[in-house]
């Protein structure tokens, strides 16, 4: 082969390859469109930030619903109306329900009827995600329990293995449950599983979570667990606090001031 | 071979047909389905599996009995199985199949199904199930299909193949050990969790699966008069009384465990299935008819001398099918559900369309069990 032939493959090679990376999006300045991951490529240190949540039930009043009609409205959650099809990423309910296994004998009738919120506790031993045959939901480097809606293949086994029910599924197309859409999160799809994802969506606009910036009583605090000068471990250090169903190991990262 | 089963008299053609007609009926709801999303189920966002899982597991069962025959026949020699063991293997054929169809059909986005091999995930059991009951379908339609082959011409069959045999006869245990995992490795389902469920998943499978075999190879003396033999019916039968003993029992030790502990979490479930929980009653008479009618059939099957007659047979092999149908396949998959993770007890209903998935599904496997057994049996008479 002679060398003015051995050149022209060389260089056609190289352009297609240049090709490649740059429609791709591999090579940062060719790119057709910019790739713009901060999750990826500023990855920290594994274990580094564990993001938590602290819920001072003391403060949450009865007749409030702020939270709940933020979150669900940023995120695009559907309200169909009915319990079977229902899908919800934060709501209030009672003691006996959110820490059935807890202690309920002789409380004071004002914290049995106190309400109390219910979401993803971001496990930092998850049951759900381990019983996900195709990672679509999966633990997130800052300890957030995420979700891939296009890799979900819906077969529920994270709502069977999660001891919280924490997790809903789209049985019917979420669009026509949304009334008013929101531009800030996709809508899913129906057939997938869904749930909170304490505000990925906002952390890495450098916002609180929608239920955090939403209270009025200021009753949730959100950080680093793993942070010792952050605001939620100086509250979990000066406070008797819960987290739901302890026993069963799975380290959740919402706590509970009862 | 196949052609063998392109003959058959008016009856046969008949049978034929009315299962095409029930698959077009499950067809058509399962586009309904498709189209409206899986809120045309029963299932809800608290009971989130229902009869499609429920059909799955007992299936399983089904499939895995096979074991019962080709242990015997190919590792002890028992002659007397030689005419019972391809009915098995072609069962469990059917029986995985219907298994996956049944996954198929439960799964909100069927249309990513082969996400689960592009992304495998060993941490999942749902991966490790996938795998051993794709594996189990091909072990036993090459061997059954294999041996058959051979007899046919006259031949003994290839040595490649009992290999494959011998392999099926573990297989048969790991489909329906990776099925209890499933179920038996989630915290807060305390009627799941424990440690019994994979052993009684083998003895109810046994039992069950057994009597269906045995169901089976009365029909086909009937309505084509090739008979397996009665002594090998008999023998199954040994093993279907023994299974169903095993099986009682562990709903038995079930039951200690969960009261004399007196922790309400592992009382909760078995309450609501066996005696109502908080004014729901739903699943109670079933449960019940269940417990005695797989009493009932056990008594039958004790009682020396009865077994021989094939009408006492078939009842009591019919009655622990339905017993334990009800037990695995209904009472077992929703008691885990309920009560919910938030104590709230929620129930559930099929739907028509549901159901009609269901019948189509069972229509599928009996078809494809119809159509192996004709190719079976010409074979087997010559014909």
């Amino acid at each position: 082969m002679n060398k003015e032939r051995r050149d022209f493959i060389r260089k056609t090679g190289l352009g297609v390859l240049a090709g490649i990376c740059a429609s791709s999006g591999l090579i940062q300045a060719f790119a057709l469109e910019e790739t713009v991951l901060p999750a990826w490529d500023e990855k920290p240190v594994p274990g580094k930030i564990r993001w938590g949540m602290l819920i001072d039930t003391r403060k949450c009043r009865q007749d409030c619903k702020e939270c709940v009609a933020m979150c669900h409205h940023v995120h695009n959650v559907p309200d169909f109306g009915n319990r079977k099809d229902e899908v919800k990423w934060i709501w209030k309910s009672s003691y006996e329900h959110v820490f059935p296994t807890s202690t309920q004998q002789f409380r004071t009738k004002e914290v049995l009827e106190r309400p109390y919120l219910a979401l993803c506790n971001h496990c930092a031993e998850s049951p759900c995600t381990r019983a996900c045959p195709t990672e679509a939901t999966f633990k997130r480097w800052d300890g957030i329990v995420s979700m891939d809606y296009h890799r979900c293949i819906g077969c529920r086994f994270c709502m069977a293995a999660c001891p919280y029910g924490s997790r809903s599924f789209n049985w019917r197309d979420p669009r026509e449950g949304i009334k008013e859409a929101s531009v800030d999160y996709p809508t899913r799809m129906t057939g997938v599983v869904e749930k909170c994802n304490f505000c990925s969506d906002r952390l890495v606009k450098g916002l609180m979570p929608a239920c955090v910036e939403s209270c009025p009583e200021k009753a949730l605090t959100f950080g680093d667990l793993n942070d010792p000068r952050s605001d939620i471990r100086a509250l979990l250090e000066s406070n008797n606090t819960m987290q739901r169903k302890p026993e069963l190991g799975t380290k959740p990262s919402v706590f509970y001031i009862i | 071979m196949i052609e063998k089963a392109l003959k058959g008299t008016r009856n046969y053609w008949a049978w034929i047909a009315s299962l095409l007609a029930l698959i077009a009926v499950g067809i058509t709801a399962y586009n309904r389905q498709r189209w409206f999303g899986l809120t045309v189920t029963g299932m809800g966002r608290d009971i989130s599996w229902g009869l499609y899982i429920a059909q799955f597991t007992f299936l399983v069962g089904v499939a895995a009995s096979a074991v019962m025959v080709v242990l015997p026949y190919y590792l002890h020699n028992q002659k007397v199985f030689s005419k019972t063991v391809i009915i098995g293997e072609f069962m469990a054929v059917s029986a995985t199949l219907m298994c996956l169809l049944f996954i198929l059909a439960d799964m909100g986005r069927p249309d990513r199904v082969l996400n689960v091999l592009l992304y495998p995930s060993p941490h999942s059991m749902v991966f490790w199930d996938v795998m051993v009951l794709n594996g189990y379908f091909i072990i036993n339609l090459v061997s059954g299909w294999t041996v058959l082959g051979a007899e046919r011409r006259g031949i003994p069959p290839p040595a490649w193949v009992k290999p494959i045999i011998y392999l099926s006869i573990p297989w048969a245990v790991s489909i329906h050990t990776v099925t209890a995992f499933l179920y038996a490795g989630l915290p807060g389902r305390h009627l799941w969790l424990t440690a019994v469920l994979a052993p009684r998943f083998l003895a109810s499978a046994f039992a069950a699966g057994t009597s269906l075999l045995i169901l089976v190879t009365l029909i086909i003396k009937k309505v084509s008069g090739f008979d397996t033999g009665k002594e090998a019916r008999e023998k199954l039968a040994v093993i279907v009384t023994y299974a169903g003993l095993i099986n009682i029992f562990m709903i038995g030790t079930e039951f200690f465990t969960a009261f004399y502990s007196n922790v309400p979490s592992h009382k909760h479930s078995l309450q609501y299935l066996f005696f109502g929980l908080e004014g729901h009653y739903n699943l109670v008479p079933f449960m019940w008819f269940s417990l005695i009618l797989g009493l009932g059939s056990l008594a039958v099957l004790l009682v020396p001398g009865l077994k021989t007659s094939p009408k006492w047979l078939a009842a009591a092999c019919a009655g622990l099918v339905v017993s334990i149908w009800i037990d695995k396949g209904v009472g077992l998959i929703l008691g885990g559900f309920i009560p919910s993770p938030l104590d709230e007890i929620v129930d559930y209903f099929p739907t028509l369309t549901e159901v009609s998935v269901t019948v189509g599904i069972w229509a599928i496997g009996m078809l494809v069990l119809t159509l192996l057994l004709k190719v079976a049996v010409a074979v087997k008479t010559q014909e």
